[in-house]
């Protein structure tokens, strides 16, 4: 595709304009600002790509995706902060999600060590690990605080963290997988995902396409199961003191009476 | 000759969240009493209450269990030696007997049926209801189940966090004398916190009244009540209390 055509594509946003504009809708503006800001993105990305698929060691490749997962884990924890060691926490189970289904697939000989496969399948994991387990910090916090009392009064019999928190835990894993389990059921059905699209477009053939979205689809939901788990063991262990009181700011409503 | 010796002595107790709640409590409480610990809303009774068992942290003073210092002890351990009844029963969605056999249980026990139908008998509800499911009984039923659950755990020292303020006058009743019962079989060391002076005066016993974290009485109800020339406590016992002060939280 040379620029040309793809000036003549960005008419299609001038339709969009065009209709907002008729109609009075006020949208000009957001419209042009994000395709604008879309195109300068991937542009972005498209330099960094070229950047990163020249890179021939594999240290480079390792530094790159540690400091993807190092970004998600960020974002994640961000999203955790009401439990202590967020950020650590989010790290370990994005990595270890990650590492475990890389090395499956590598084994199976689903992906080869080249770096046209490394980076995206590599981002792909990363990025569905982290909205696992930004999903599963969001969904404890909520967890445990709306089952306080249950896990004050298994405090008060003698429970120790993890089983004054098994509920809320359990809950909490369920919640956060059921987008990944939803999308798994609905896959070929109401969407045609992006792998098998890129596939079709490529050439490839569509059984040929089928298979490796199916090795996409179980990869999502292998590296979201090991996040989930590890965050959600290691995030429940933290809402709780050494002196197994459960944080004050998860207990709203039991304060100071 | 009668001994009584202090298990739970409780000095100088201190705690600061965004205020003092509690400043510098001491009392202390002989094997096999009654202790009720009265007060407005807002004084300090269920943070009191939370700091013998450890599930809220102090900034100063120590309790101590059969003279040990309960700071020092595995904390596991000390509640269950401690057991707590809280407001409002938070049990387990699953059976009557699940639900009693719950403290046993986190420590690897399983409770023989005979001892959870005692149990049931001892909080005044039939062996039938072992195999309810927790969700179809009334709130007062719920309780006693709450009751039978701590007391599975063979506790010294027995917390009553106003186990009676979510309930309908007839239930509150029931649980009174489900107290009164439990405490004169057992000989559990209690704790009773409430707001009622009502409650208090049913009970007749020993009682301590916290205002504003400070105790600012104590001695049995009766005459605490008749014969007290403090303003504030006289104000209390008349409900206006809030004439000359705010409510503290």
């Amino acid at each position: 595709m040379n620029t040309s055509s793809l000036l003549v594509a960005y008419g299609l946003v001038l339709i969009a304009l065009a209709i907002s504009w008729a109609h009075r809708l006020g949208l000009e503006k957001d419209v042009l600002w994000s395709s604008l800001r879309a195109t300068v993105q991937l542009l972005v990305m498209g330099y960094l790509l070229q950047w990163i698929f020249s890179i021939r060691e594999a240290w480079g490749y390792f530094v790159i995706l540690t400091l993807m997962a190092g970004i998600a884990a960020l974002i994640s924890g961000n999203r955790g902060r009401a439990v202590p060691r967020s950020h650590p926490i989010a790290f370990a189970g994005i990595a270890l999600g990650s590492v475990v289904t890389f090395a499956v697939l590598y084994a199976a000989g689903v992906i080869r060590p080249e770096v046209n496969y490394i980076i995206p399948i590599g981002g792909m994991i990363i990025g569905n690990a982290m909205n696992a387990s930004s999903l599963c910090f969001n969904r404890l916090i909520g967890e445990m605080s709306h089952q306080r009392r249950r896990i004050e009064t298994l405090l008060a019999l003698g429970a120790d963290a993890r089983q004054a928190a098994r509920a809320a835990v359990r809950q909490t894993v369920r919640s956060a997988m059921i987008p990944t389990i939803d999308s798994m059921k609905t896959i070929g059905l109401v969407h045609l995902p992006g792998i098998m699209t890129g596939f079709l477009i490529a050439g490839g053939s569509p059984l040929e396409a089928v298979k490796f979205q199916l090795a996409v689809v179980y990869m999502i939901a292998g590296a979201a199961g090991i996040a989930v788990a590890l965050v959600s063991l290691l995030a429940s262990r933290q809402c709780f003191t050494r002196d197994l009181q459960l944080l004050p700011h998860l207990r709203p409503g039991l304060e100071g009476a | 000759m009668s001994v009584s010796t202090n298990l739970l002595e409780v000095q100088n107790l201190t705690v600061r969240r965004e205020k003092e709640i509690l400043a510098g409590v001491s009392f202390a409480v002989p094997a096999g009493e009654m202790l009720m610990v009265l007060g407005p809303s807002g004084a300090g009774k269920s943070t009191l209450l939370r700091c013998l068992n450890r599930l809220d942290p102090v900034d100063g003073g120590r309790v101590l269990l059969g003279g040990e210092d309960i700071a020092r002890m595995d904390v596991k351990i000390l509640r269950r030696r401690v057991g707590m009844v809280f407001q409002v029963p938070a049990l387990i969605p699953d059976t009557v007997r699940a639900n009693i056999r719950l403290g046993p249980s986190l420590r690897g026990q399983v409770l023989p049926d005979g001892d959870c139908e005692q149990l049931l008998r001892a909080v005044g509800l039939a062996s039938g209801f072992l195999d309810r499911q927790v969700e179809t009984l009334s709130l007062g039923e719920q309780q006693r189940v709450a009751f039978a659950q701590v007391l599975a755990n063979r506790p010294e020292v027995l917390l009553l966090d106003e186990p009676t303020s979510a309930l309908d006058p007839t239930a509150v009743l029931t649980i009174e004398n489900l107290i009164r019962q439990v405490h004169e079989e057992l000989h559990t060391a209690t704790l009773l916190v409430t707001h009622s002076v009502e409650q208090a005066l049913r009970f007749n016993t020993e009682t301590l009244v916290l205002l504003e974290g400070r105790i600012i009485a104590r001695g049995p109800i009766q005459q605490l009540v008749t014969g007290s020339s403090d303003e504030r406590l006289r104000r209390f016992f008349e409900g206006r209390l809030n004439d000359s002060q705010g409510e503290s939280s």
